[in-house]
C-alpha cells in the first residue's frame, strides 16, 4: 500500500473540499466495514481516507418536529438501536439496520456506508426504501436530496456526482395506522449476505390499506422499489388473494444472479414468499398504532 | 510518507504511538504496542479474534484505522484482570474448559465483558446472538455459553 492519507474533519465543507480536491483518488470512511475489508483485499487502495465520524451533523440522530427523523450517516447501528423513539416509529428499518452484521460490526456500520457500498443486497436498503426515505448529499456544487431507491447505479456505484458525499438520511412522520417490516431470506440464522430481502410499510385505516412501498433487496444489479407490488394491496384488505397479486408482482420484477446462495428461480420464487411474510408482519404493527 | 502521531487510552493509561495512516488497531495493538492479546483470525471482521471495546463499545480491531482512536479509550484482554485477579469471566472459562487452543478466547472474553456490562441478565439466545461474530473452531461453543450464563449468574448473586 502506497501513500495514503488519513483526514478527520470537524466540519462537512472541510470534508466535501478534501474529498472533491482529491477527484477519485479519495474514499469517505463511515465505519469501515467494507472499506476496510476492501482495503485489505486490495480491491480499493484510496489515496485519500476522509473519516467522517467527528462531523457533528453526521453523528445525529435528531426527531423533527413533524414527527419524522434525520439520521445522520455516520450514526451506527448499535447507536441507532438505542434512541429511546426510533425503534418505535420505524421498527422494520431498525431491524433491517440492525441485521448488519455481527454485534462488533453493529457497533461501527452504518446504514449510509450500507447504502453508499451499492451492494444489491445491503439489508437496510430495502427498509429504507420501504420508508421513502430521502438522502441529503453535499458536493462542491452544494446540497441537494434524492429518494434512496435513486441511489444505487448498480453493483458497487452510486448515482452521487464527483465529490458529493452522503450527509443523512431523512424519514417522514407517520399517519396513524402505519407499520413496517423487513425480512431477509438466509440459509443461516446471522451473519450472512440476503439471499433476498423484502422491506414493506403501509398504512391501514378500518382494515383497508390505504398506501403501501415495497422493495426487494438481492434480486437485481440495484435493490428494487417494486410499485406494482405496492399497488396489488392498495385499496384492499391485505386478504389472502390480494397478498397473492402482490407476491406475483415482487416475483415478475426480479432480475436475479445465479450464484452459491440461490438460484434464479429460487430467489424469484422466495421474493413472493417474502413480501407475504413481510406484509403480514407490517400490517400486524400498522393495527396495533 | 509521514507517519500519523496518535494520542489515546489503553486499558486506562495515556499511550502515543505513531503508524501508517493504513494500519489497523489490530496491527498497533499487536505490532508497535506488543499487546498480542488480541488475535488476528481473519482481518475482515468475520471471527472477533481482534475484538476490543471502544468508548465501551465491542468492535472489531482489524476494522479499525489506528489512527481513529485519537482522543479514544481502548480497552484489550490485557486490561480484563486486575493485576493477578482475574475477572470473573476468565475464572469461570478455566474452571468450566471452555477453551481449547485459546485462540477465540480472548475476543470471546472481550465479548462476553461487554455482553455481561450491557445486560446483566441475558438469555441463553441472548448470548449466542452477542457472541455470533466470535468464531471458535474448537469447543462447538456450548461450554463458553454456559460459561458466560454461570457467570453473569454469580456475579449478579454477588451484587445483591
Ligand atoms: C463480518 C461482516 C458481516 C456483515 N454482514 C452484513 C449483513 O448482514 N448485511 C449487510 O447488508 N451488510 C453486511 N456487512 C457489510 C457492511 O457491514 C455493511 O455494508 C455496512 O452497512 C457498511 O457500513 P460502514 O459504515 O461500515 O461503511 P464503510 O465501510 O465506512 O463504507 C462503505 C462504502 O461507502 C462509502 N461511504 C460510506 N459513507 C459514505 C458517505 N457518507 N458518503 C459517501 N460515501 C460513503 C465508503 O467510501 C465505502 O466505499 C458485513 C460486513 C462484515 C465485515
Ligand atoms: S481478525 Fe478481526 S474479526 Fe477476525
Ligand atoms: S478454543 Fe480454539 S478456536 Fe476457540
Amino acid at each position: 500500500m502506497t501513500d495514503i492519507r488519513y483526514l478527520a474533519p470537524r466540519t462537512l465543507d472541510e470534508a466535501v473540499g478534501a474529498f472533491a480536491a482529491a477527484a477519485g483518488a479519495a474514499r469517505i470512511l463511515a465505519g469501515g466495514t467494507d472499506l476496510l475489508v476492501q482495503m485489505k483485499a486490495g480491491t480499493v487502495s484510496p489515496g485519500l481516507i476522509v473519516d467522517i465520524k467527528k462531523i457533528a451533523e453526521m453523528t445525529t440522530i435528531e426527531e423533527t418536529a413533524d414527527g419524522g427523523f434525520c439520521i445522520g450517516a455516520a450514526v451506527s447501528g448499535a447507536v441507532l438501536g438505542e434512541h429511546p423513539r426510533f425503534g418505535k416509529v420505524w421498527p422494520g428499518v431498525l431491524e433491517a439496520v440492525n441485521l448488519i452484521g455481527s454485534t462488533q460490526v453493529q457497533g461501527r456500520a452504518t446504514a449510509g456506508g450500507n447504502l453508499c457500498n451499492g451492494s444489491p443486497a445491503g439489508d437496510s436498503v430495502p427498509a429504507m426504501i420501504a420508508a421513502g426515505a430521502i438522502v441529503t448529499v453535499q458536493g462542491p456544487k452544494g446540497r441537494r436530496q434524492m429518494s434512496v431507491e435513486a441511489v444505487p447505479a448498480g453493483p458497487g456505484r452510486t448515482n452521487f456526482a464527483p465529490g458529493e458525499i452522503l450527509v443523512a438520511f431523512t424519514l417522514p412522520p407517520r399517519p396513524k395506522g402505519s407499520g413496517d417490516a423487513y425480512l431477509r431470506m438466509i440459509p443461516r440464522t446471522e451473519m450472512d449476505i440476503a439471499v433476498v430481502g423484502c422491506g414493506v410499510s403501509l398504512t391501514l385505516e378500518k382494515g383497508i390499506c390505504t398506501a403501501a412501498r415495497v422493495a426487494l433487496g438481492a434480486v437485481a444489479p440495484t435493490v428494487l422499489l417494486v410499485e406494482a407490488a405496492a399497488k396489488a394491496l392498495v385499496g384492499t384488505k391485505l386478504d389472502a388473494a390480494d397478498l397473492d397479486t402482490a407476491a406475483a408482482a415482487c416475483s415478475a420484477s426480479c432480475r436475479p444472479i445465479d450464484d452459491k446462495r440461490g438460484t434464479i428461480a429460487y430467489r424469484t420464487k422466495v421474493a413472493g414468499v417474502l413480501l407475504k411474510r413481510t406484509a403480514a408482519i407490517a400490517a400486524d404493527r400498522a393495527g396495533k398504532v | 510518507m509521514a507517519k500519523l502521531h496518535v494520542t489515546t487510552t489503553i486499558n486506562g493509561d495515556p499511550v502515543e504511538f505513531l503508524c501508517e495512516p493504513h494500519h489497523t488497531m489490530l496491527d498497533v495493538l499487536r505490532g508497535s504496542l506488543g499487546l498480542t492479546g488480541s488475535k488476528e483470525g481473519c482481518g475482515s471482521g468475520d471471527c472477533g479474534a481482534c475484538s476490543v471495546t471502544l468508548d465501551g463499545r465491542l468492535v472489531c480491531s482489524c476494522l479499525m484505522l489506528a489512527a481513529e482512536a485519537e482522543g479514544h479509550q481502548i480497552r484489550t484482554i490485557e486490561g480484563m484482570a486486575e493485576g493477578e485477579m482475574l475477572h470473573p469471566l476468565q475464572q469461570k472459562f478455566l474452571e468450566m474448559a471452555a477453551l481449547q487452543c485459546g485462540i477465540c478466547t480472548p475476543g470471546m472474553l472481550v465479548a462476553a465483558k461487554a455482553l455481561l456490562e450491557h445486560n446483566q441478565e441475558p438469555t441463553e439466545t441472548e448470548v449466542r446472538y452477542w457472541l455470533a461474530g466470535n468464531l471458535c473452531r474448537c469447543t462447538g461453543y456450548d461450554k463458553i455459553v454456559r460459561a458466560v450464563l454461570e457467570t453473569a449468574a454469580e456475579m449478579r448473586g454477588a451484587a445483591r
